[in-house]
């Protein structure tokens, strides 16, 4: 008996003793991230090698999820309190985790945000609290084929260009053949918030209290969306699309110019066999240009608030982690200094990429909405049916007005 | 009398403990904590489910979108148990007619069976496309203009129909078969004595011998139809125009996009509301038409 007591007190010394052992000054952050998945997991790695050189005393545990399943795998995390110490959230989202007081503030004067480009440190702002430090961001441009741009002997796009311009151009390359088409832009809740603003419209009133989505510039900016498709078809409808994804439609060949993400440069390097470049996207009476940010944060339940905020900051802030990310292509840093400038400057095609500069003058940015994506769902039923041509422009924006309003004010 | 069967009472429910507690941690408080949830407005990350009573419920009967959904699973419902169970039946005749080589079709039709729903829907996204599909590609060959089959709002809950037959014909012709079998060949040769013909015997022998069999059959079918989702979630997301949306859908959406717990708890509660109303109705009902030996 005393023997088998012995034991018993020796393991419990033991395993104390381990388990203080392994407590000892290295701060351990968890991050949770989507955005380097598929392709980018070696930056991030490097980028958090880079952190932990300058930060000894901290150790960060990546993790990564693909896209699909990160929202309900980070939800169900929270809920469980689970949460990791830093994770990513898109501005989608952002709203919604900083309203249910999941993620903490993050004190701007004590960690370096002096790089940070000023419009993506406010979209992660709400009054005068930061809470989350934006890493990387995106906006959209126009991308043309310049092989069919010489084929229909019009000149390429320049930055001035209106939705008129664009139509001379798309009809004469829809004209080359009949499943060639001139331009893309998805008729969608999304592209539907951008081409209103671009035609002095918007969603909402300024203070975001109200909807206005059938104003007269709502509507007609509507009309011309679907004229595109219905009217003068040099946007294919889904039956001529046939399930075609528009990018694939791109790099067939048969689509003059598409309105997409900055994210596509690297595919369309890699799998366009024709010259293409970008311009700046062509606006109605003003130009609008999506923006789009991915931000870390801090959880409000983490224990180590200080050591992982300090790593939210590098990874936002500083130049290092900002020149591996435009070194590897991966979407645009917001620490925009001259240098990690020219870096992603110098990666060719397309040849100019100061046109994603450019945008930069005229973000706009979807209404801060914690059920935004309900909001975009109910819309999107009423524009399917307008392009369907089940109702008219008009009535679909008074109909999705009269139920949105009620719905969510 | 031994030591084992004197306490036989205690092995039974010290062997029933792991089936149980599987059950109670797995099914039985999940369940029950669906049902407290429809009564709150929890949204996952908010912290702690708030008490709302019965407002879910209210605006889910309040809301256009419910019916139109409901009316979408009974269209679903009245295409498809006709077919299913018409389609099955005539092949488990078939089946039991010892036609030669019909062992080898049965293991073709049993095929759709053992494919994983998801992948299933996947190749018949592409076969259904409108503009490059395999069906209208044969179509065309004898000069018809296919429709958008997932693409035209008029032609979508269609298709998801004959794909889900397509499925299920196997599993449930077998079933079918499976009860045919069980018919005690002697009836059969009583009535040819009795010069009863081919209709008269399938009329009055086979059906009634094998309603017990058809009866589970339709059980089944009606709750896999309130349940429908993998196939429309792959083929149509609910589209073109809300036509597919149907309420196990509309659960997923609820819950998992909008992050709306309590009102996609509350859905699935009516739901099982439903699927219960429905089973207890065609107990009653089957005194008139399923017969027992």
């Amino acid at each position: 008996m005393k023997k088998l007591l012995g034991l018993v007190l020796t393991v419990i010394a033991v395993v104390t003793l381990s388990a203080c052992g392994g407590e000892s000054d290295v701060t351990e952050v968890d991050f949770l991230n989507y955005s380097s998945n598929g392709g980018q997991e070696e930056t991030l790695a490097a980028m958090v090698a880079a952190f932990e050189t300058e930060n000894p005393d901290i150790k960060v545990n990546i993790e990564t999820l693909g896209y699909d399943d990160y929202f309900t795998q980070l939800a169900i995390r929270v809920a469980g309190n689970q949460a990791p110490d830093v994770f990513e959230l898109n501005i989608e989202n952002f709203r919604a985790y900083a309203d249910k007081g999941a993620i903490s503030e993050i004190d701007t004067s004590e960690v370096d945000v002096s790089n940070i480009h000023p419009t993506t440190l406010d979209a992660f702002k709400i009054g005068d609290k930061q809470y989350g430090l934006p890493t990387k961001f995106s906006n959209v441009v126009l991308i043309y084929n310049k092989d069919l741009f010489d084929d229909a002997g019009v000149s390429y796009p320049t930055a001035n260009w209106t939705w008129d311009e664009e139509l001379v151009a798309a009809q004469a390359i829809s004209a080359l053949g009949d499943d060639i088409f001139g331009v893309f832009r998805p008729i969608q809740t999304w592209e539907f918030y951008k081409t209103v603003v671009q035609n002095g419209g918007s969603m909402m009133n300024a203070a975001q209290t109200e909807f206005t989505l059938n104003s007269d510039e709502n509507v007609e900016a509507l009309e011309m969306m679907i004229a595109r498709v219905n009217d003068t078809n040099v946007t294919p409808t889904a039956e001529q699309l046939g399930g075609m994804g528009d990018w694939d439609l791109f790099l067939s060949g048969r689509l003059g110019m598409i309105v997409t993400g900055i994210w596509a440069f690297g595919t369309f390097a890699d799998d366009a066999n024709f010259d293409w470049d970008i311009q700046v996207e062509p606006g109605i009476t003003q130009k609008a240009t999506h923006f789009f940010s991915d931000a870390v944060v801090v959880s409000e339940s983490s224990n180590e608030q200080e050591a992982a905020a300090k790593f939210a900051a590098f990874l936002a802030g500083s130049e290092e982690a900002a020149l591996l990310r435009a070194n590897a292509n991966w979407d645009l840093p917001v620490a925009l200094t001259d240098e990690v400038k020219a870096a992603y400057l110098a990666i060719t095609p397309p040849e100019n990429k100061a046109a994603v500069f450019d945008s930069l003058d005229s973000l706009v940015m979807p209404p801060s909405l914690e059920k935004f994506g309900e909001v975009a769902d109910d819309l999107q039923s009423f524009l399917d049916r307008a392009i369907a041509g089940e109702i008219t422009a008009q009535e679909a924006l008074d109909q999705a007005q009269a139920l949105i309003a009620e719905k969510y004010n | 009398m031994n030591k084992l069967q004197k306490n036989i009472g205690y092995y039974i429910i010290l062997f029933l403990i792991p089936t149980v507690l599987g059950y109670v941690i797995f099914s039985l408080l999940p369940m029950l904590s669906a049902f407290y949830l429809s009564f709150t407005s929890w949204d996952i990350i908010g912290g702690a489910p708030e008490w709302i009573g019965l407002k879910n419920y209210v605006d889910i009967f309040k809301s256009d979108e419910f019916y139109r959904v409901f009316k979408n699973t009974l269209k679903f419902i009245v295409i498809y148990i006709p077919m299913i169970m018409i389609s099955s039946s005539c092949l488990a005749l078939l089946f039991d007619a010892k036609v030669k080589g019909i062992a080898g079709f049965r293991i073709l039709l049993f095929i759709p069976v053992l494919t994983s729903w998801v992948a299933g829907s996947i190749i018949w996204r592409s076969a259904l496309n409108g503009q490059y599909g395999l069906v209208n590609n044969i179509l065309a060959l004898i000069g018809i203009d296919g429709p958008g089959w997932l693409t035209d709002p008029s032609w979508s809950m269609i298709s998801i129909v004959m794909v889900s037959v397509w499925k299920d014909i196997g599993f449930f012709s077998l079933i079918i078969f499976g009860g045919l079998r069980g018919i005690d060949k002697k009836m059969y040769e009583a009535a040819e004595i009795d010069g009863a013909n081919k209709l008269q015997i399938i009329k009055n022998i086979t059906l009634p011998l094998v309603s017990p069999t058809l009866f589970f059959v339709l059980i089944i079918t009606i709750i896999n139809s309130f349940q429908l989702f993998p196939q429309v979630m792959v083929m149509t997301g609910g589209g073109p125009l809300g036509s597919t949306q149907v309420l196990v859908e509309r659960i997923y959406v609820y819950g998992f996009r909008y992050f709306n717990m309590g009102y996609a708890t509350a859905l699935s509660i009516i739901l099982l509301g439903v699927i219960v109303s429905v089973t207890v109705l065609q107990w009653i009902l089957q005194k008139k038409w399923v017969f027992y030996e």
